[in-house]
């Protein structure tokens, strides 16, 4: 375990110029190439601006601009989704490289959660444009969390990358079944509707269950909200959790590592 | 040991291609049984007890059938995969050419690609940088390293890929049968770049079919089958008893070919006498067996130099076709033909006792006629026989056509049908090389 984890770090220039390639590849050939990683989240925002203020109008107090909330939570999941269905294919289709060539498998599914973060970074400046727009100026003593919040995520999803990457190898219907429980777990997280709601209050203890309710509280509360992040000791009890799913993870991933070069 | 070689597999060197279950997988039981499904369901056992030794320095040749385990061998060695017993030891860096270009991106460029694969195979990207231009020379890929790489010819994609694979300048070099991409012209350079290696001392391990690559090329030889070594040592030696047993593989197959041919060739009274002349008969390549058997064929053997019977003959060796015939009642009008015919159904030469003015007096009883070749000049190939016996006016007793199958090898690749006898002579200012120096070793 301790050399993988070494060998992860002498990896860093192959897991770079790989995240590098996947961005360079995506929008390769596209006329507006890079200028996507900042549309495709501005159009978004401004659809949820519309409908949540002309045509369904959201009036719950505390949460206007509506869309703008919504926003905080749904880049960070977004990134978390992405992620994780990249990551479950991501051995698959590396099989080349995995079955010609002397390969560290582990830096494929890292590669998908690290390229999108980067898209996660690069759809920012949005967020924040419009959280200026409208009158919401984070805390900057609040702002410190935020690196840690993505520290958290980051090691959140590699850790169920490389587990969702090693089992789909073995059963490729995790790749259509993630689709689903993504879907499920979204809705699952207050992203789109706010914490502090009477109805998930209710159900508190259902809520705090789910690993990203707290990421996504977190990020809402540092960006958003006003006042000190009050969610801090849950973000680091994920954070220390999501330390040992990590571990856990990457066991498993080592314990199948054997097969890939005959399965995939 | 460790200074002496540089790559050894010690002692019985197993491994077992794991099959998982795979086709019949439901979710339901794909989820209780989760554990169960992640043990292999069947194994295939792809090598068994291999053990080999490759000196520091040397170039060892592994050859085999298809699915003999010769990759497998070459990706354990490589550390792809990892064997089920024994030990694998490399002293020294490896380079695995076994699929080039194995992790080009396609839509990124050349030169992105050069560096991500560089990295990929253990160099730095300042070490990418020194020998870039040397790859792309090397690859002759100047004008289009800045191109996609999907934009590429699949030659030029291999050219890239052995070009960054060859100057990561490893210690241990294993190439898996990458020699059959590119054209000519780069097939020459990277034996000569091979040549290179070996001259600096480096250790090759080369999974190949190309024998002749092997002859003269490897100090040592391996040939594996069905995963079991058959034998190693002297690539010649080696070589040969590989190609003695593909060739009784082959006339194990020609005695099949033939036993079905005659077989489902039609039988005896069913067929309705076809009285025509036996030339023309000669070009309708459609195979099959007629006649009104009063005179039957009852066997056709072919016999080599030896007077074994064989259906795997040397271009230039005695070949003798032995016919086999019962005579119902006595007569003293018969005629015995032979045609063979190629692959392509081009009849390469036909005859009979009537053409060549052999007058019949008598025929009784059990009787046998050979047909005796001095030397089989013929091109390598597969080739079909007819024999028959019929009246002088072409009235068929029994014709067999195209029923025997026999098979011609020859060393050298010539091309045609037909091999005359032949000697080139040059005048004096015209020289030749020694075969054996091309290898330029």
């Amino acid at each position: 375990m301790r050399s993988n984890l070494e060998n992860l770090i002498r990896y860093r220039g192959l897991i770079a110029s790989l995240v590098a390639r996947e961005l360079k590849a995506r929008y390769r050939g596209s006329v507006l190439g890079f200028a996507w990683s900042l549309i495709n989240p501005l159009l978004l925002l401004i659809i949820y601006s519309f409908v949540f203020t002309t045509i369904m109008p959201n009036e719950t107090e505390g949460v206007k601009p509506y869309a703008v909330f919504m926003f905080c939570g749904i880049l960070p999941w977004n990134w978390f989704a992405t992620s994780l269905s990249d990551a479950a294919g991501s051995l698959i289709a590396g099989g080349n490289l995995i079955k010609k060539v002397l390969f560290p498998a582990e830096v494929l599914p890292l590669v998908s959660v690290l390229a999108n973060m980067v898209h996660f970074f690069l759809a920012l400046p949005i967020l924040i444009a419009f959280l200026l727009v409208s009158g919401r100026y984070p805390d900057p003593l609040d702002l410190v969390w935020f690196p840690i919040a993505v520290l958290v995520q980051l090691v959140f999803s590699s850790a169920l990358a490389l587990m969702l990457a090693a089992l789909t190898v073995h059963f490729r219907d995790i790749r259509d079944i993630l689709a689903n429980v993504l879907m499920l777990w979204f809705f699952s997280t207050p992203i789109i509707y706010p914490w502090f709601q009477a109805n998930v209050q209710r159900f508190r203890w259902l809520f705090n269950l789910n690993p990203f309710t707290h990421l996504a509280v977190s990020y809402q509360e540092i960006l958003f909200f006003n006042g000190p992040l009050g969610h801090w000791k849950w973000l680091l009890a994920l954070g220390a959790f999501s330390i040992v799913l990590f571990l856990a993870c990457y066991w498993l991933f080592d314990r199948l590592r054997d097969s890939f070069a005959e399965v995939v | 040991m460790r200074t002496q070689s540089y790559l050894t597999t010690q002692r019985k060197l197993a491994t077992e291609t794991r099959m998982y279950r795979d086709a019949d997988r439901r979710l339901p039981s794909a989820c209780s049984s989760l554990m169960r499904d992640l043990q292999p369901s069947e194994t295939f056992p792809a090598l068994t007890d291999v053990s080999f030794t490759v000196p520091k320095g040397s170039t060892y040749g592994v050859i085999g059938r298809n699915g003999s385990g010769k990759s497998t061998a070459l990706k354990l060695v490589a550390g792809i995969t990892k064997p089920t017993g024994g030990v694998v030891r490399v002293d020294g860096r490896i380079s695995a050419l076994i699929e080039l270009g194995a992790g080009f991106h396609p839509e990124i460029s050349g030169r992105e690609n050069v560096f991500i694969n560089g990295i990929m195979l253990g160099l730095t990207k300042r070490q990418i940088q020194e020998r870039f231009d040397e790859i792309v020379e090397f690859a002759e890929l100047r004008e289009f390293i800045d191109a996609p790489v999907k934009t590429y010819s699949s030659g030029m994609y291999m050219r890239l890929g052995f070009a960054v694979a060859i100057h990561v300048d490893p210690d241990v070099l294993l190439v898996d049968e990458v020699l059959a991409v590119g054209d000519e012209g780069f097939t020459h350079k990277c034996l000569d770049k091979f040549s290179e290696f070996r001259r600096r001392g480096k250790t090759i391990l080369l999974v190949t079919h190309s024998l002749n690559l092997v002859e003269r090329f490897c100090d040592e030889a391996l040939w594996l089958d069905a995963g079991r070594a058959q034998t190693h040592g002297d690539p010649k030696r080696v070589v040969g008893a590989y190609l003695t047993a593909v060739e009784q593989g082959e006339e194990q197959l020609m005695v099949e070919t033939t036993a079905r041919a005659v077989e489902s060739a039609a039988p005896p009274g069913a067929d309705v006498p076809q009285p025509q002349d036996l030339t023309t008969n000669m070009f309708q390549a459609t195979e099959g067996r007629w006649g009104s058997r009063e005179i039957e064929i009852t066997d056709v053997v072919l016999r080599d130099a030896a007077g074994q019977p064989s259906h795997v003959f040397h271009s230039g060796e005695p070949l003798s076709i032995v016919l086999r015939l019962r005579a119902k009642q006595p007569t003293d009008d018969v005629v015995f033909g032979i045609g063979v015919f190629n692959a392509e159904g081009v009849c390469c030469y036909g005859t009979n006792t009537f053409i060549e003015e052999m007058n019949p007096a008598a025929l009784n009883g059990d009787a046998e006629a050979t047909f005796a070749i001095d030397a089989l000049d013929l091109v390598e190939g597969t080739y079909k026989l007819d024999a028959a016996v019929h009246k002088r006016d072409g009235y068929p007793y029994d014709y067999h056509r195209l029923l025997y199958t026999f098979r011609v090898k020859s060393r050298t690749h010539d091309v045609g049908i037909y091999r005359p006898r032949h000697k080139w002579t040059f005048s004096s200012n015209v020289q030749f090389l020694q075969r054996d120096d091309r290898s330029g070793s």
